[in-house]
C-alpha cells in the first residue's frame, strides 16, 4: 500500500494553499478563521500533514484530498482497462467452472488434458461470443437492420446508465459521494410518469413537460441532500442511502393509491403513458432506441462543458480538491454543495425519464431497476470524467444487453454479468492488485507519479 | 521494502496456486472416455418457453412453480424447453422477443408486470401462443391464455380451519406486498374466519387483515424473512396461535418464529401458501397445519399439453376448488388432531362453494 500512497497533501501543495490564504486575509473573518485552521493543520507547513484531513475529522467539510474514495475515483485509465479485462477473464473461468463438459473432462485431465482445455476455452468463448452477438453485432440476423439490432439495444440500455453515471461522477468531482442516484431516478420517474399519464397535452409540449418534471424531481431529491449537508453537516452517503429508501417506499405507497393505478385494477402498476408523452424511437419502431440517447449525449457534453469551461464547474472542482482552500479563496462551499447535488439529481432524473418515457412506458416499483447503483460503477470505471462515464455506460449497456442473449443462447446465468461488474469495481478499488497481476508495479515509475501528483495538488491548492 | 512486499505477495499467490492445483490433481485421475459422438434422443419439435419476472426461477413462489410445471411437461410430453430469467423490468421485452425468435410455440410469462410486454409481443406475433400467470386482460387477446386463480375459495377453507382449530381465539395473517394476488388469500381467510364465527356464534379474532378496509400487515417485499419473523412474533404476543403468511419465502420467517414459540412450549400452528408446505418447506413440518395450494405447475403443464395437441384457446384458465386448481392441502401429521366434525364441515363448505351455494368474494377475484 505504501507505494500507492499518493502524497496529495505534500507540503508544497499546502504551502500554495496557505500563501493563498494569507493573500486573502482582508476578505473577512470567515476566511481568516479558515486560514487559521489550515495553519493549525500543518503547524504553518512545518509539520507533516495528518493522514486524516482535519476537515474529515470535524465532519464539516469531508472529501479531503487523500481519501480512499478519491484514490478510487482518480485511478489511471490503464487500470480501468485492465480491470475490465481481468474481470472478464475471471468471469470466463466462472462460466467454465459451471459447464458440465468442463467438469467431465476435468475428471480425466491427466489422461487427455487437451479435452479439458478445449472444453474450458469453448465454454468461456461461446458465452462471450453470445454476449458480443447480443450487444454489438449478430451475424445471424436477417438483414442488416436485424444484425445491428443488438447494438441499438446496447445504446438503449446504456442511456439511463450514462445520465445517472454522470450525476454520480459530477458529484464526486465536487468531493461528494452520491449513492442517491437510485432514489433520484425513482422520484423523477414518479413525477415524469404522472405528467405522462394523468395530463393530456398536445404533442411536443407533453414530452417536454415530462422531461422537465423528471429533471426537477431528480434535482429536488438530490438538492435536498445538498441542503441538508450544507446546512447541518449530515454526511451525504448516509443521507442519499436513506433517501433511496424513502423514495422507494413512497413509490410503493403511491402505486397502492387509485391515482397511480389503472382504472378498474388494483395491481401496483400505473396506466400507460400517453403516446404524446413518450420519447420517439429514433431509428424506427423495430428498435427500442429512443430520443433519450441523444439527450444523454447532450448531457455528457453539457457536463464536460460545465466542469471544464464554466466558473461553476471550476468551483465544483475546487471544492472537491480541497473544500477549505476553496472556501478561503472565496468560493461559497455550501452553495456549491447544494448546486452540485441538484445538478447530479437532475442528471439522474433524466435516467428516470428515459425509463418511464423511453423503454417501460409505465411506472412500477421496478422503475429504477438497478441503474442507480450501476451508475456508481459506471462513474468509477469512467474515472469521473464525462466522456469516460459515457464510454463506461456504453460498456455496461453492452453487458446488460448481451447478458440476455448469452442466457438464451448458452444458458449462462445472467448473474455472471453482475459478477463481472462487481469484479470490475473490486479491481478498480485496488489498483496495486491489478498492476501486480500484470507485473506493472516497477519501482522506477514511482517518482514520476509522485511528481505528477504534486503538480496536481499544487494546482488544486492554488484554485 | 517494496520488493519484500511484492515477494511476499508473489509467495502467497504461488501457495494459493499450489493448493488449487493439488485440489485439481485429486479429482483429475480418471480415464479418458472413448471418443465418438453420442446421438441425441429424438424429441418433439414443440418448444415451450418461459420468461420469469425479476423474482427468478428460484423464488419459491409463482415463477418457480410455473417453471417446474414446464420442466414436468418437458419430461412427460417430450417437448423442448427454453427459459430465460428477467433481472429487471427492462429485460421483459428483449427476453420475450428472444423467445419468439427462438421459435417458441408457447411462451409462458409470469406475473402482472409482464402484462404489457406480453400483450405487445402477442400482437406483433399472431402465430405464436402465450400464457400469462396470475394476470387477466380486460379485453381478451386471441393468442394469450391467462392462467388465474380464485384463491379466495381455498383460503376460505383455511380461515374456517384456523378458526376451528385455534386454542386462543385469535388467528393471524400477513402479506408480502399489497397486490391482488396476495390480498385474495387474505380476503378468503378473513371470510372463512367470519363464516365460522357466524355459524358457531363464536368470536375468533383475526389479526393482520381487515377485509372491509382492505388493509393489514405487510412485510414490504418477498425477501426479508426477518421482517416476517418479527411480524409473527408480534401476532404471537397479541395472542394469535395460527398464522398464515402470504409472502413467498418470507413465510419461512413466520415458520422460524412459530418454531421458537413451539420450543418454548406454546401450541402454535402455521398455514403455508402456494404449495403444500409439508413437502416444500419440511423444516416446519411439525407446525404445518395445512396449506392453501395454487396448482400452477399443473396448470402450465395442462396448457402446454392442450397447445401441443392443437387445442389452444384464449379462454382464461381459472383455478377453483371445482377443478382442483386451488386446494386446501392434506393435514399430514396434524390429521389426527383435526376433529372429525371440523373435517366434515370443511367438506360441506367445499361442496357448497363448488355448487355455488356459498359465494366467496374478494375484490381481487378473477373477473371472468
Amino acid at each position: 500500500m505504501t507505494e500507492q500512497h499518493r502524497p496529495n497533501d505534500t507540503p508544497g501543495g499546502q504551502q500554495a494553499g496557505q500563501s493563498h490564504a494569507k493573500h486573502h486575509h482582508e476578505t473577512g473573518p470567515a476566511a481568516e478563521e479558515t486560514a487559521a485552521v489550515v495553519s493549525v493543520d500543518t503547524a504553518g507547513g512545518a509539520m507533516e500533514p495528518s493522514a486524516v484531513p482535519a476537515s474529515a475529522q470535524s465532519g464539516k467539510l469531508p472529501g479531503g484530498p487523500d481519501t480512499l474514495l478519491r484514490r478510487i475515483f482518480t485511478g489511471s485509465g490503464m487500470v480501468s482497462v485492465l480491470a475490465v479485462f481481468l474481470a472478464l477473464v475471471i468471469g470466463g473461468l466462472l462460466i467454465a467452472s459451471t459447464d458440465t463438459r468442463v467438469a467431465t473432462t476435468a475428471g480425466y485431465f491427466f489422461a487427455r488434458p487437451t479435452d479439458f482445455l478445449a472444453a474450458l476455452w469453448n465454454a468461456a468463448t461461446r458465452s462471450y461470443i453470445a454476449l458480443f452477438q447480443g450487444s454489438v453485432f449478430n451475424p445471424r440476423g436477417n438483414g442488416l437492420a436485424a444484425q445491428f439490432a443488438p447494438l441499438m439495444e446496447t445504446l438503449t440500455i446504456a442511456t439511463p446508465l450514462i445520465t445517472a453515471g454522470l450525476g454520480v461522477a459530477l458529484a464526486f468531482r465536487a468531493g461528494l459521494f452520491n449513492i442517491g442516484a437510485q432514489g433520484q431516478i425513482i422520484v423523477a420517474g414518479i413525477l415524469a410518469a404522472w405528467v405522462g399519464f394523468a395530463l393530456h397535452l398536445p404533442l411536443g409540449l407533453h414530452l417536454l413537460l415530462v422531461l422537465v418534471a423528471g429533471i426537477i424531481g431528480g434535482a429536488l431529491w438530490g438538492g435536498l441532500v445538498g441542503v441538508l449537508k450544507a446546512r447541518t453537516g449530515a454526511h451525504e452517503v448516509i443521507l442519499t442511502i436513506m433517501f433511496n429508501y424513502i423514495a422507494l417506499y413512497f413509490l410503493r405507497y403511491l402505486l397502492n393509491t387509485p391515482a397511480f393505478q389503472r382504472p378498474g385494477e388494483s395491481n401496483p402498476i400505473s396506466p400507460i403513458l400517453d403516446p404524446s408523452a413518450v420519447y420517439p424511437q429514433i431509428f424506427g419502431t423495430q428498435y427500442r432506441l429512443h430520443l433519450g440517447f441523444i439527450l444523454a449525449i447532450g448531457a455528457t457534453f453539457l457536463v464536460w462543458w460545465l466542469l471544464n469551461r464554466s466558473t461553476v464547474g471550476f468551483e465544483f472542482r475546487a471544492v472537491g480538491a480541497n473544500p477549505k482552500a476553496a472556501q478561503t479563496a472565496g468560493i461559497n462551499v455550501s452553495r456549491s454543495t447544494i448546486l452540485v447535488m441538484a445538478i447530479a439529481g437532475g442528471l439522474a432524473g433524466m435516467s428516470g425519464v428515459a425509463q418511464v418515457a423511453g423503454t417501460e412506458k409505465v411506472l412500477t416499483d421496478g422503475v429504477a431497476a438497478t441503474y442507480g447503483f450501476d451508475a456508481i460503477t459506471v462513474a468509477l470505471l469512467g474515472r469521473s470524467t464525462p466522456w469516460g462515464t459515457f464510454a463506461a455506460g456504453l460498456l455496461f449497456g453492452a453487458f446488460r444487453a448481451g447478458a440476455v442473449q448469452m442466457q438464451i443462447q448458452t444458458g449462462t446465468p445472467i448473474d455472471i454479468v453482475l459478477v463481472v461488474q462487481s469484479l470490475i469495481v473490486l479491481f478498480i478499488a485496488a489498483p496495486p492488485l491489478v498492476r501486480a497481476v500484470f507485473g506493472l508495479n516497477p519501482r522506477r515509475k514511482k517518482p514520476a507519479r509522485a511528481a505528477k501528483n504534486t503538480k496536481a495538488a499544487t494546482t488544486g491548492g492554488a484554485a | 521494502m517494496t520488493s519484500l512486499r511484492a515477494r511476499i505477495k508473489r509467495g502467497s499467490m504461488a501457495g494459493l496456486a499450489t493448493v488449487s492445483a493439488s485440489a485439481l490433481l485429486l479429482t483429475a485421475c480418471g480415464a479418458a472416455p472413448e471418443s465418438g459422438g453420442g446421438s441425441t434422443a429424438g424429441a418433439s419439435d414443440y418448444t415451450g418457453c418461459i420468461v420469469s419476472d425479476s423474482g427468478g426461477f428460484d423464488d419459491q413462489s409463482f415463477n418457480q412453480s410455473s417453471y417446474e410445471g414446464l420442466k414436468k411437461a418437458e419430461k412427460d410430453l417430450g417437448i423442448k424447453v427454453n427459459q430465460v430469467e428477467s433481472k429487471t423490468n427492462n429485460d421483459f421485452e428483449p427476453n420475450l422477443r428472444a423467445m419468439v425468435t427462438a421459435g417458441c410455440n408457447l411462451t409462458v410469462t409470469v406475473g402482472f408486470l409482464l402484462g404489457d410486454a406480453t400483450k405487445a409481443q402477442a400482437a406483433a406475433n399472431p402465430d405464436s401462443h402465450f400464457a400469462i400467470i396470475d394476470f387477466g386482460y380486460d379485453t381478451p387477446i386471441s393468442n394469450v391464455k391467462p392462467i388465474i386463480y380464485d384463491t379466495a375459495q381455498a383460503a376460505f377453507l383455511a380461515g374456517y380451519l384456523a378458526a376451528g382449530s385455534t386454542k386462543t381465539g385469535t388467528v393471524a395473517t400477513f402479506g408480502g406486498i399489497k397486490i391482488p394476488t396476495v390480498t385474495i388469500f387474505m380476503d378468503g381467510y378473513a371470510d372463512g374466519v367470519k363464516y365460522y364465527n357466524e355459524k358457531k356464534g363464536k368470536n375468533v379474532k383475526l389479526l393482520g387483515w381487515n377485509k372491509d378496509a382492505q388493509d393489514g400487515s405487510f412485510t414490504g417485499d418477498f425477501e426479508k424473512q426477518d421482517v416476517g419473523k418479527q411480524l409473527t412474533q408480534n401476532f404471537l404476543d397479541q395472542g394469535a396461535d395460527i398464522v398464515m403468511p402470504v409472502a413467498g419465502p418470507v413465510g419461512k420467517g413466520a415458520g422460524a418464529a412459530l418454531k421458537e414459540a413451539k420450543d418454548a412450549g406454546k401450541d402454535v400452528k402455521l398455514i403455508w401458501v402456494d404449495s403444500d408446505g409439508f413437502l416444500t418447506a419440511p423444516d416446519y413440518k411439525d407446525i404445518m397445519l395445512s396449506s392453501v395450494m395454487k396448482q400452477m405447475g399443473e396448470a402450465v403443464e395442462t396448457v402446454v399439453k392442450e397447445d401441443k395437441e392443437g387445442k389452444f384457446s384464449n379462454t382464461p384458465y381459472v383455478g377453483t376448488l371445482a377443478n382442483d386448481g386451488v386446494q386446501l392441502a392434506p393435514f399430514h401429521d396434524f390429521d389426527s388432531q383435526v376433529p372429525a366434525d371440523l373435517k366434515s364441515e370443511l367438506d360441506q363448505i367445499k361442496k357448497d362453494i363448488v355448487d355455488g351455494k356459498l359465494k366467496v368474494e374478494s375484490a381481487a377475484s378473477p373477473k371472468a
